[in-house]
Formats: structure tokens, sequence, C-alpha cells
């Protein structure tokens, strides 16, 4: 089953750019007949993703013949990149042409868009399992080098359960906000493809007046955003704009402040807009809830109801169901667009779908009487920063190599990290912004004379002076 | 210090740039100034000199010397 086997007319427009290029369904069908022809077996391939027609034309192409992409932002830190090429040893990659440098003593085999694609004929091949889709990073973050084995099954009911609750349909014209191998970027463009809509990209961002441009002589009628997004469109007074097209906003990535949340609730219920709050993770392709937007202002802080075909339970310490509403557990989801588990080398893409359709997804849940659910924690230590996932605990360890010891801490969209007195903060902000691409605002260092520890060695956190 | 100094110690401070850098200075011409960053920025500038930046000077504010057109209607340089 290949999610992308669309029927749209051919004539349709697939792609608008900001530059003015349109390209139909049948140009990316064409372009996809052209890498079949170039890439004629099953193999991996590091797409270098950005909202541009040759990123989205590729992906597609690669889906569409089996080719397995695995997906890595297009500004990803030239030192990462050769990391994981030499743990996944793709056969190709495809990347945008100013990146090309980076490989000028490789073979190009095709081009087009603005992209290149180079081969690496030392690259011998290996198994790559039969349901195997896409490869997503678990964070996009944190020069990690997991990824979650996303399977063909799994693009096509999570897109088309989106297009459902979404209602999607080939009218829509997404404008582009979130990166393109961020999961829930890649939602956005998949359940848009899969309906034969109309995509919007562009590689400007929200404060940039271009945008907003674009978004208006274009139409756009969606748009999507993480919770710094929403703040960004608060500091824009988006509440006092006037944007007939743009129908329905949606918000994920971690939780919205219920301030920003019923002020965006009311302000889309009083101009005619829709906006749905949803919650999902990578390993579940994208989504696996959202919260009706009727039910917007009467649930405020909830995660809403799970994705039709998905089902939601909560299980206590012991594992066992919890069947009362109120009582605190961990969230588990079942559904179809469960990931096939994880890889952290090309030894793993030959490996069987590990979750069998569920996912223990680490957060902490309750569930009202209406059965509509509401996070309450996590299990494992983690924070999302700008709609990234970033674990504590790997930053740690990214820090021991440069420092003795420290401790990170902190909550959403802002990482405190304590060191040792005699440290540079500098050197280690620095670090940190090259390792993870993350804006250095996001992080504020506390210098201490130690770091509290227990016998075992194990960090306190709660003696850690949180001021 | 002067206005002038004070707008410029603002983007040293946020984006780590030096002085001599700054009339070259573009958005997203350090990975420090993206949307994230500029956010910082006209916080930071709204903080210095007391003021409220208006949609359009937030969207239209792309570059050092941009900016330092944008501020002038709200500051005395």
């Amino acid at each position: 089953m290949l999610p992308f086997n669309v029927r749209h007319s051919l004539s349709k427009t697939a792609i608008i750019t900001e530059d003015g290029t349109h390209l139909t369904y049948g140009d990316i069908g064409d372009f996809s007949e052209l890498v079949q022809r170039v890439i004629q077996h099953r193999c991996l391939v590091f797409c270098l993703c950005q909202n541009t027609p040759g990123s989205v034309c590729g992906y597609f192409s690669f889906i569409s013949n089996r080719v397995v992409p695995v997906m890595l932002d297009s500004a990803i830190n030239t030192e990462l990149l050769a990391g994981l090429l030499k743990l996944y040893k793709p056969k190709y990659i495809w990347l945008p042409d100013h990146r090309l440098n980076d490989f000028q003593h490789d073979k190009i085999v095709l081009t087009g868009y603005n992209y290149s694609l180079v081969k690496f004929d030392g690259n011998p091949d290996f198994p790559l399992h039969k349901d195997l889709a896409l490869l997503l990073s678990t964070s996009g973050s944190t020069g990690s080098s997991k990824f979650v084995r996303i399977s063909y099954e799994n693009i096509e009911v999570n897109a088309a359960s989106i297009a459902r609750y979404l209602s999607i349909d080939e009218n829509e014209r997404p404008v582009t906000t979130l990166p393109m191998a961020y999961s829930y970027g890649l939602s956005v463009i998949n359940s848009h493809l899969l309906k034969g809509a109309t995509l919007l990209l562009t590689s400007k961002t929200l404060v940039e007046k271009d945008f907003w441009t674009f978004l208006e002589t274009q139409k756009a009628s969606s748009l999507a955003g993480v919770p710094y997004t929403y703040k960004i469109l608060n500091k824009l007074q988006f509440f006092r704009m006037d944007l007939p097209s743009l129908k329905t906003l949606t918000q994920a990535g971690g939780r919205l402040n219920n301030e920003l949340s019923s002020e965006m609730s009311s302000f889309c219920l009083r101009s005619g807009k829709q906006f749905f709050m949803m919650y999902g993770q990578t390993e579940a392709t994208a989504r696996m809830s959202y919260l009706p937007p009727r039910d917007s202002l009467t649930k405020p802080g909830s995660i809403g109801i799970a994705i039709p075909g998905g089902e939601f339970s909560l299980i206590d310490d012991n594992g066992k169901e919890i069947k009362e509403h109120d009582i605190t557990g961990e969230l588990v989801y079942r559904g179809k667009n469960v990931s096939m588990g994880y890889a952290t080398c090309s030894d793993d893409l030959k490996k069987e779908d590990e979750n069998q359709g569920t996912l223990l997804t680490g957060d902490l849940a309750r569930r009202d009487s209406d059965n509509f659910y509401y996070l309450v924690g996590r299990k494992r230590r983690f924070i999302k920063i700008f709609g990234n996932r970033i674990n504590l605990d790997e930053t740690e360890r990214l820090l021991e190599n440069i420092i003795p010891d420290c401790a990170c801490t902190g909550e959403d969209d802002h990482m405190i990290i304590y060191i040792p007195a005699n440290t540079s903060i500098a050197e280690i902000q620095n670090y940190l912004t090259v390792k993870t691409g993350i804006n250095p605002a996001a992080f504020s260092f506390r210098q201490c004379a130690e770091i509290p520890k227990n016998s075992a060695g194990k960090t306190i956190y709660s003696e850690l002076d949180i001021s | 210090m002067t206005n002038i100094e004070k707008y410029k110690q603002v983007f040293i401070t946020l984006f780590g740039v030096k002085e001599k850098e700054l009339q070259k200075l573009n958005y997203q011409g350090v990975d420090a100034w993206d949307s994230v960053g500029h956010m910082g920025l006209i916080a930071g500038l709204e903080e210095t000199f007391n003021i409220m930046i208006e949609t359009d000077d937030i969207i239209g504010f792309n570059s050092y010397l941009k900016g330092y057109e944008i501020l002038s209607k709200y500051v005395a340089f």
C-alpha cells in the first residue's frame, strides 16, 4: 500500500511557491518517474528537507517508488550529517544545490527544482523491512541518531484520519510554517497531498512581511503552529488581523498556555474560524488526538479525544487499565499510525514491527467524565522546546563532552542548565546551539559550587536552587 | 549611553555579534537571529526604549539598518 497513489486530476495545482512557481500533480508524477529511472531498487536515501518544490517532489517520489527517505532538516550541521551518513550508509542523498559543496567528490545522478541527487557508490545495499516507508528523527535535535521507523500504512492511516477530522479536501491551501522534516510539519504535507489539495510552500517565517503577503495573496486557508508560533501570533496582534481566507488553525507540539488557548478559541469562534488543539508524537507518525473546536472553551487544557481510528486508555504503575475517571495514569494509544519502533543504525532497518499498534506515550494523563483526556505530567525527563522534544538526560550527556558535570531542568521553551562555577557559559551556550540548532534564548545558565548528588552519584534535582 | 549605542548593544548582547558586523547584519544572517531571536530582539528594544513596536514594524524589521530606520519613528537617535 502506497499512500500517494493519488488519482487527482493531473492538471490540479499541487504546489505554489512565493516566487510564483506552480506545480501540478502531473508535474510531481513526472518527476517521480524520473526518480524511478535513476533509482531502480529499494534503498535508503537521506532527504534534506525544506519547504520548497525540490524537497516535496523528492519526498513524494521516494515514497511512491518505495525508496526509503531519512528525513533531515536541510540546515543540519555538517558534522552531525557526517556522523549520520557513517551510521546509516544511505545509497543516495537528496539535497538543495547550495549544500552540494559538502559532497563535491561524489556523483550527481539527477537534478531538478534546485535539488540534486548524489550517489554514494561505496555504500553497499542492506536489507530494509518491506513495510518501512521512512525514518523521522525523534527530536529533530540534540544530534540524536535515533529515528522512528514509519510504515507506509502509518503514513496513509494517519494522513487520512487527520484529513477526516480537519475536513481537508482538494480546496484547502495550507501555508507552510513548520519544518518538513518535523513530524507535525510532514503531517500537514501528507494529509493535504493525500486529498489533492494545494500546498503553499514558503521558507519565510511568521516574522517576515513576505510571509504575510504570500498568505494573503495566495489566500491560505490554514496554518499550523507549535506553542511558540502562537506566542508570535499574539505579539503580532493576530487577533486584529483581517484574514478572511484563513479558516483553520491547528496547534500541536506541546501545550499552549491556558490564557493564549482561550484567547485563540474565542477569537476563532467569533471570526468564523476553527481552532484545533492537538496532541501527538513522532512515534505515532504525528497525530493521536484533537480537541474539537466546539469544546475548546468548555474543556480548557484538554488534549481532547483520540483521532478517528485511534483509541486511548490509561494504565497504572502495574500496567493495569484504569477504568475510573479523574485518576492519573500513563496514557496508552492504540491505532494503525503507531510506528514500527526505533532505529539507531542501518542494521535496525530490517527489524519487524515492535509496537504492534500500541504506544506507551510516557505522558501521564487523566480522563474526565465525558472521556476527554488531560495531560498532567511526564514519566521521563524531557521538555518541549519550540515544539521539539528535548530529553534532559541526553542533553546532560551531550554537555558532558565538554564539561565535567551539569544538571538540566526547566519547563517547555526554557531549559535551565546548572554548571560548575568555573566553567564558561559562553562556550557551553555556543556548543549547545551548534549541536542542537536551538536558539540560545531557550537556555538559561546557573553556576553553582557543586551539583547535589545522592550516595549513588545521581543528581538530586529537588536540591538544585530553582530560582 | 546614547540611544544609538543602546540600539547596538541590544544586537550585540542578543546575537553575540561584533560591532563592526552590525551594518551588514540581516534577519537570519546569524543563527541566533531566527524567528525566536527576532521576538527576543523586539522585546529587548521595547524594554530598552520603553516603546511598543507595531505589527507592520515587527515584520518589516529585517536588518540592522532597516531597524534603525523603523526605530527612528519611536526614538530620537
